[in-house]
This record gives structure tokens, sequence and C-alpha cells, in this order.
């Protein structure tokens, strides 16, 4: 009886829960609603994951107003993959955020941490369920105030800033979004994303739709801080409360990358952006430019959170360069990217929250010699980082298997060499913490420190540990982000 | 402004008057222009207007803080709630087809609870932004 409405109710019981949790006013009862809706929505996720696995599409029609002139919810392959990967993420880092956010935000606020963390989940998830262009805005919308709002509540005064830089970057990118979205409504008459696919084939000529595909790409970049329009990611990664960066970075820029994927293959067609303009080439130089600039900026950082963050920024370069070599591998290595990505900043940003709560700032002069106080944490950023190197057994190795295969089979060797190469600069910011929490004597204060509570370690470990498992076992990634490529493929041909 | 007589007079004769507007553009919102967004702002004008000419603390004793958070979450409740609702009438969420006899006052019935959730929820954030603010100038905490 309730397994129809799954693709709602995925959507619905986040939103629910935030106000409920803004009348109780407990911040203890609003963290056990927290974890409730978020684990729920991870088994919501998974079983549409299973119902849509035979590449079956499952629509749900809102108010039961039919498609297209209702609001239409609309899973396929493509979108349940990111909706078990947010709400996996979401399960993970609330179980994880207890501790942590009990350490970094005021006592009274923690009720509207947990209300503003399931906003930001319901937001995200709704940009993924959704099939319908503006809903889809509404959406971005309620995602980008929620995690605005939890980026202000770092204990650092910068966190404000960096908030209000993210805030006037994502509003840009958001009216973009609005404005390519009002475009193509103006030229087909739908919103809805499947009808205006069908119809854009008869006005695709027009500068209109041009100007929407530049409108949406560039609004698009921005949400997912593509390089050179990263700027305000740095900031507001280092100085969200730990849970929060960990969320964020393992959740929202994914769910743009999603967006794109969206518009770029099933409501424009591959064949439209690729082919007749020179999208793919933009989009490869922009990737190098990320992987190599935003690196080499990591490794000049003294702010762990900070380094990692433009780390962020070039793995971010990966994903889009795979989705550039418009291939099937090419986007196979993009989407599988996507998600190993994530599990491996999730678990570093987890770890590093674990430092953040026994050292306040998480300083490279400040962690001289912690991994002998700290062994457990630090061995698992070790195991992230050689992740985000790419060392074969982990994640990362596969993501960039995958894109060497792409670019070879695109006849780039070069390119080939170039992902190799960025992998270096990446070794080089990754051995500086080797080298700072290994090789060094530990100070006064880090003597001091006693290893991070089990609540935090656990879910965070469970993260490296999945950077490890699916370094290994590539089937369920790899196999769903190819699944997902083909069906991104199918529907723009 | 306690000190002006003519405007003390005149704000109390206004205000039940613009309450009054604001349940007119609330109900009136089905056959034109209006609806729970308006109503919404110009009720909370009328709160807004009061502090303006009788202070802070007595707008605070007439909407205590308290109150006006619980509109907030409680409007958004509301809303998703009528969803729900739909949802265990044995339809979609947020169908209205199947809250009244028959589908024309369902919709009815469905905009009428839903519209009601946007007037609490947009005239809490409304007095909720407000009373941020001039708590701010009175160099009060909150």
């Amino acid at each position: 009886m309730i397994a129809p409405h799954f693709p709602v109710l995925q959507v619905v019981l986040p939103l629910l829960a935030a106000p409920i949790m803004v009348l109780l006013r407990s911040g203890r009862v609003a963290w056990v609603l927290a974890t409730v809706v978020s684990w729920a929505a991870l088994g919501i996720a998974l079983s549409l994951l299973a119902q849509v696995a035979d590449g079956s599409v499952v629509s749900y029609a809102i108010g039961s107003w039919p498609p297209p002139w209702g609001i239409e919810y609309r899973i396929d392959r493509v979108n349940a993959f990111l909706l078990v990967l947010v709400s996996l993420i979401a399960s993970v880092v609330v179980v994880y955020s207890r501790a942590s956010v009990a350490a970094e935000v005021p006592r009274e606020q923690h009720y509207l941490f947990y209300t503003m963390y399931a906003l930001c989940l319901a937001g995200l998830l709704g940009i993924a369920a959704t099939g319908d262009g503006f809903n889809l805005f509404v959406f971005l919308e309620i995602s980008s105030l929620s995690s605005y709002v939890l980026i202000a509540l770092g204990r650092d005064r910068r966190a404000l800033m960096a908030s209000y830089q993210y805030l006037i970057m994502g509003t840009i990118g958001a009216t973009f979004i609005v404005i390519g979205v009002g475009l193509l409504y103006l030229m087909t008459g739908t919103l809805n994303l499947a009808d205006m696919a069908s119809r854009l084939p008869q006005v695709t000529e027009t500068r209109s739709v041009l100007a929407a595909l530049a409108f949406l790409t560039v609004g698009i970049s921005l949400k997912l801080a593509l390089f050179p329009l990263h700027l305000w990611l740095p900031n507001a990664y280092a100085y969200a409360p730990s849970a929060v960066t960990a969320f964020l970075a393992a959740t929202a820029t994914k769910v743009s990358v999603y967006v794109l994927l969206r518009f770029y293959y099933s409501v424009f067609g591959e064949s439209r952006v690729f082919s007749a303009l020179p999208m793919g080439e933009i989009l490869l130089v922009l990737s190098l430019g990320a992987m190599f600039i935003a690196s080499t900026v990591a490794v000049f950082q003294h702010d762990l959170k900070r380094m990692f963050a433009y780390s962020s920024v070039a793995q971010i370069g990966y994903i889009t360069l795979g989705v550039s070599l418009d291939s099937a591998t090419g986007l196979t290595a993009g989407i599988v990217h996507l998600f190993n990505h994530a599990l491996t900043k999730g678990a570093l940003f987890l770890l590093l929250g674990s430092f953040a709560l026994r050292l306040g700032a998480v300083k490279f002069e400040n962690i001289g010699g912690i991994a002998r106080v700290m062994p457990v944490t630090s061995f698992g950023i070790v195991l992230g980082g050689l992740s985000l190197i790419g060392i074969p057994g982990t994640v990362g190795f596969v993501s960039k298997w995958y894109l060497v295969l792409a670019a070879f089979d695109r006849g780039a060797w070069w390119l080939a060499l170039l992902i190799v190469l960025s992998s270096l600069l990446a070794l080089i910011y990754v051995w500086r913490f080797v080298e700072a929490a290994y090789f060094r004597e530990p100070d006064e204060t880090v003597a001091k420190l006693k290893e991070a509570p089990a609540e935090m370690l656990v879910p965070a470990w469970l993260m490296v540990g999945a950077c490890i498992y699916f370094g290994l076992d590539t089937g369920l990634t790899v196999g769903g982000a190819s699944q997902a490529a083909a069906e991104l493929l199918r529907s723009g041909r | 402004m306690k000190d002006y007589l003519v405007l003390r007079v005149i704000a109390k004769l206004m205000i039940a008057f613009m309450l009054l507007f604001a349940l007119y553009v609330q109900f009136h919102g089905d056959f034109g222009p209006g609806g729970g967004f308006q109503a919404g702002v110009i009720s909370a004008a009328a709160i807004i207007f009061y502090a303006i000419i009788y202070g802070l603390p007595a707008a605070r004793a007439v909407v205590p803080d308290w109150l006006v958070e619980t509109m907030v979450g409680a409007g958004v409740l509301l809303y998703a709630g009528v969803g729900v609702v739909g949802l265990l009438l044995g339809g979609n969420y947020l169908d209205y087809f199947v809250l009244g006899h028959d589908p024309v006052h369902g919709q009815h019935r469905g905009i009428f609870w839903v519209e009601m959730g946007v007037l609490i929820t947009v005239a809490g954030v409304m007095l909720k932004i407000f009373y941020l603010f001039a708590g701010r100038a009175e160099g009060g905490e909150r």
C-alpha cells in the first residue's frame, strides 16, 4: 500500500520532520528524528533502486494531476543511484553529527541545526527525485538556503563571511538556472523535463534555446563548483561545522553534477550539446584547469580543511572530465567518480572533524605528531588520502582507471598522462599530512590529546571501509554507474 | 512614538481593519487576487505597525517570541500535513480530490488548508525577521 508512494515519501519525510523539530525545540529529539528520517530515506532509496534496476521508470503524479500538467516525480536508474548516495551519506553523517555538533554548535541552536539538516536533505533528495524543471529549482533553493545556514553555524566567525559569499554566488547560480528553465518553458510550453525533451527538437535552432543552454551551464557550474566558478567552496567547507562539511562535500556538489547530466543528456540530448556546440572541449579545458590549478593551490594550504576543500575542486574536475569525453566509458567514469569521491571526501572530512573536536582549528602547525595520540583517526586519513591519489585497492583507483580507459578510447594518450600527472599533486598534499602527523614530534598540547569517541570514529571508518570495499568489489558502483550512463545516453539519442 | 496621541488613536483604529483585510484577502484568494502569502504579509504588517507605534515590548507581549517560532514551523507542518491526509485517504501526496465528497469540494478544502498554512508561516517569518532586526536596534538580545 505504501510502496507506490516511495518516490515522494523519500522527500516528504525529512520535509515533515523539519517543522516538527522546530515545534518540539529539543536538540536530542531533533537528532533522533533526523536519524530516523535519514535511515528511512536510505531504505526507500534502496528499494527504489531495486525497482528500477531492470531499466523501468517509476513515475509519480503529485496531487494526482497527470504529467505533464502536474508535477511528476520520475525515478530511473540515474537518479535512483544518486538517491542512494545522498541518503547513504546523510545516514552516516547524522550518526556522527551528535557528538561533533554538541562540541561545535551552541546548545540552544541544536534543534535548529537538525531542522536545517533535514531541510537540506529534503532539498537534495527532491532535486534528484523530481522530473519537473521548476520543482527542481525550488528544491535547489531549499537545499541551498539551508546549507547557507548550516555553514554559518560554524564556530569560527569567518563562517558567516564564507556563508555570505556562498549565498551571493549560489543565488547567482540559482538565478541563472531559473532563467534557463524559464527560457525553455517559453520555447516548449512545458516544465516537465521528459515532455520538454520531446518538444525541444522542433525549436532546437533558436537563439532562445541556445541562451537557455548557456544560462543553465553557467548556473549549474556555479553550484557544482566547476573551476573557475569554485571560489565560494574553499571557505564554505573550511569554516562550516565538521559534520556539515562532510555532508555538503559528499552530496551538494554531486547533486549539481546530476542536474548538469540531466539537462545535457535527458533534456537537450547529447547530440545537441556535444556535436553542435564545443561544450565537450570547454568542459575538458576547465576540468584540466581544476585538476592542476586547484590541486596546486591545495598543496600550499595551511589549514587541512581548506586543503581538502581545494582537493574537492580538483576532484570535481575529474568528474566533469569524464562527462566531457562524451562516451559511455567517460560518462561511467564520471558517475562512478561522483560516488567514489563522495565516499572518500565524506570519510576525510568526518575524520578531520575528530581532529577539530580535540584541537579546534586543524592547521598543519598544530597537528605535529598527532598520529601517536590519535592513531585511528590519522590512519583513516592516510587511507582516504591514498584513495584521493588513486592507489590500487581504493575507490580512487577505480575511477581513474575508467577515466584513463575513456581517454584511450578516444585516442587521447596525452590525457591519460595528464590524469596520472595530476594524481602526483594529490600525492604531495597527502604526503604533507603524513609528514606532519607521523614524522614530527608531538608538542605539549598534542601529547595530551585523546582519541576521538567511538560514535564519531565508527561512522567515519564505515566510510573509509567503503572506500576500500568498493575499491575491490566494483560490481555495485561501476555496475550502477554504467547502467546510469546507458540510461542517459539512451535518452540522449 | 508613544507620545503622539493622533498616531496612537489612528493606529488603534487601523489595526483592526488591517487584520480584517488580511482575512478578506485570505478567504477571497480562491476567487480573486490574494491568498496566503499576501494575507500573511498584511497581518504581520498590522503587528509591525503596532510595534512601531507602541514599542517592541508591547508587540512582544501580544505576539511573544515562542508563538512566532511556533508559527514558522506550524504553517509548514499544516501544508505538508494536508498532503499526508490526501495520502492517507487513498490518493497521491497533495491529492485534494479525495478530501471531499466530490472532487471540486475536495479541491476547495485542500486549497483552504494549504493557504492557511502559508498564512501562518509567512506571518511568522515576517515577524521573526522584524523582531530580530528591531531587537538589535534596541541593543537587546533576540
